[in-house]
């Protein structure tokens, strides 16, 4: 009884699966760089990102769908976008008014809303299609390999690792509060309680929640002190680079940075 | 007159398609108090969690005469008093009281009849002093009692326990013998502990590989050595 819908890795035996982590993180980073480097309103470079990644998706094999089923996630970030709207340029499309205040949407802050809900989306699924064909431990190793600061990399692991644990013992903690949630033989009474009744409860459970996290956290680091822990994480040297890893990435980051480049020719 | 547990041909699969449960058939008479036994892994705890309608396979389930069932659910979680492995899982809010007054409230029971619940519950645990106390700083034999008194308050018809002795030491493993055998309800205790079993509980059910592979009087079964030793347990 575990939770198991949080690990987004895919197991595959696709080219993009087999390819070196280390090369798909830098690759998968560049991408981002590259979307959010992009200068507003350069359609033509967007489209060419996203046929890009729907190329490496399809190629991936965890299939197009799948992945942009995920990248819904982006959506609620892309709220914070909405105030540029309203904040950025001359050009008034339409104006309304909020008690004493008048609020007018600009054509320039549409279209530097509509970029960046394109770039983000297109980031989002470059992150997905690198969590999805890459299992945790190399994206770890990747991390480590292009010199990310070792504490931040163990933060992520100790994380990842523990984000299960903790996900569920509130299952376990959620089960046994529906297996008390019963309704009396007694005509006439109401089950569930009133509705500041359960969120006290549910508050309750959140904080007995928190105050395990922390007793755990407790728990594991003295069981890596045992251990000889003194906050540097050591692991075997990883092997070298092949041939076919070092062409796909000059090749990647050369295709990458030459769209980044028209974009800013195409705009400038 | 109905049973208070009646399970026929329930087979249930985790989604990544393990078999957990497999044409499981067993029924308690009201009062009747039996063990589950059987190696980790067995399937003890799903079927457990089969008798309240957390989780529902295929077959049926009855308590009290009810088929376990979306319209019963709530009836049937206040016939049964499920008892968590681990207490902390159980004890879930910020005072012994509050914890042991969940399944009262829940119901919508009113004020004055939910502390009396909560007070006979505590009593018959012996733990009357520890109301104002908070769950999380007791020793692990008080938090057994306290889980178990969390579902004694809702009056349930059929008790069932998970491990009730794992991780106790020898005196809090004695005391909750003394109460699981004076309690009078219906009661399934899935355990590894046999010498606990031989002393209170008169029946005995071995689940192995998610099937009953035995369903017999404890006299009788822990005579038959090969049979535990087959089953991954051991005769105390």
């Amino acid at each position: 009884m575990h939770v198991h819908f949080l690990d987004p890795y895919q197991a595959g035996s696709s080219p993009v699966h087999a390819l070196d982590a280390r090369v798909k993180f830098i690759l998968a980073t560049a991408f981002i760089l590259t979307a959010s480097l992009t200068p507003n309103a350069a359609w033509a470079v967007y489209i060419l990102l996203l046929a890009l990644v729907l190329a490496v998706e399809h190629l991936s094999g965890l299939g197009i769908g799948y992945v942009l089923k995920r990248s819904v996630l982006a959506l609620p970030f892309v709220l914070a976008a909405i105030p540029v709207i309203f904040t950025d340029g001359e050009r008034v499309l339409f104006a309304f008014s909020l008690g004493s205040l008048t609020v007018s949407a600009h054509a320039e802050g549409l279209v530097r809303f509509f970029s960046i809900v394109l770039k983000s989306w297109l980031s989002v699924q470059a992150a997905i299609v690198l969590a999805g064909s890459t299992p945790f431990p190399q994206l770890q190793q990747a991390m480590r390999a292009v010199r990310l600061p070792r504490l931040l990399v163990a933060m992520f692991g100790l994380m990842w690792r523990y984000l299960f644990v903790l996900a569920d013992e509130a299952l376990r903690l959620m089960r046994a509060r529906s297996a008390r949630s019963g309704h009396s033989a007694e005509p006439g009474l109401k089950p569930g309680g009133s509705l500041a009744w359960r969120a006290r409860v549910t508050g309750g459970m959140a904080g007995n929640l928190f105050l395990r996290a922390l007793e755990r956290s407790e728990r594991i680091y003295l069981a890596m002190a045992a251990r000889g822990y003194d906050g540097e994480i050591r692991t075997l040297p990883l092997p070298a680079l092949r041939r076919g890893a070092w062409s796909v990435l000059g090749f990647g980051l050369a295709v990458l940075f030459l769209l980044l480049l028209s974009g800013i020719l195409l705009r400038g | 007159m109905h049973h208070s547990i009646e399970v026929e041909h329930l087979s249930f699969s985790y989604p990544d398609g393990h078999p957990a449960l497999q044409d499981v058939c067993l029924s308690l008479a009201p009062g009747e108090k039996a063990a589950l036994v059987g190696p980790n892994g067995a399937g003890k705890s799903t079927l457990i969690l089969h008798l309240n309608g957390i989780l529902s396979g295929e077959g049926s389930v009855r308590i009290c005469g009810m088929p376990v069932e979306a319209k019963n659910l709530g009836r049937v979680r206040a016939a049964v008093g499920l008892v968590f492995q681990n207490p902390d899982d159980q004890l879930f809010s910020p005072t012994v009281f509050e914890d042991v007054a969940f399944g009262p409230l829940y119901q919508g029971l009113p004020a004055a009849h939910v502390e009396r619940r909560v007070k006979e519950a505590l009593a018959a645990v012996g733990m009357e002093a520890y109301a104002g106390r908070v769950s999380h700083h007791l020793s692990a034999g008080e938090k057994k009692r306290i889980a178990i008194a969390t579902v004694l308050s809702m009056q349930p018809e059929v008790l069932v326990l998970d491990e009730p002795t794992a991780g106790l030491d020898p005196r809090a493993r004695r005391a909750l013998i003394h109460l699981l055998r004076d309690l009078p309800m219906t009661m399934l205790v899935s355990s590894h502990d046999l010498a606990m079993v031989q002393e209170i509980l008169p029946r005995i059910i071995i689940l192995d590989e998610g099937r009953v592979v035995a369903d017999d009087r404890t006299a009788r079964l822990m005579n038959e050595s090969s049979l535990l030793e087959a089953h991954g347990l051991e005769k105390p």
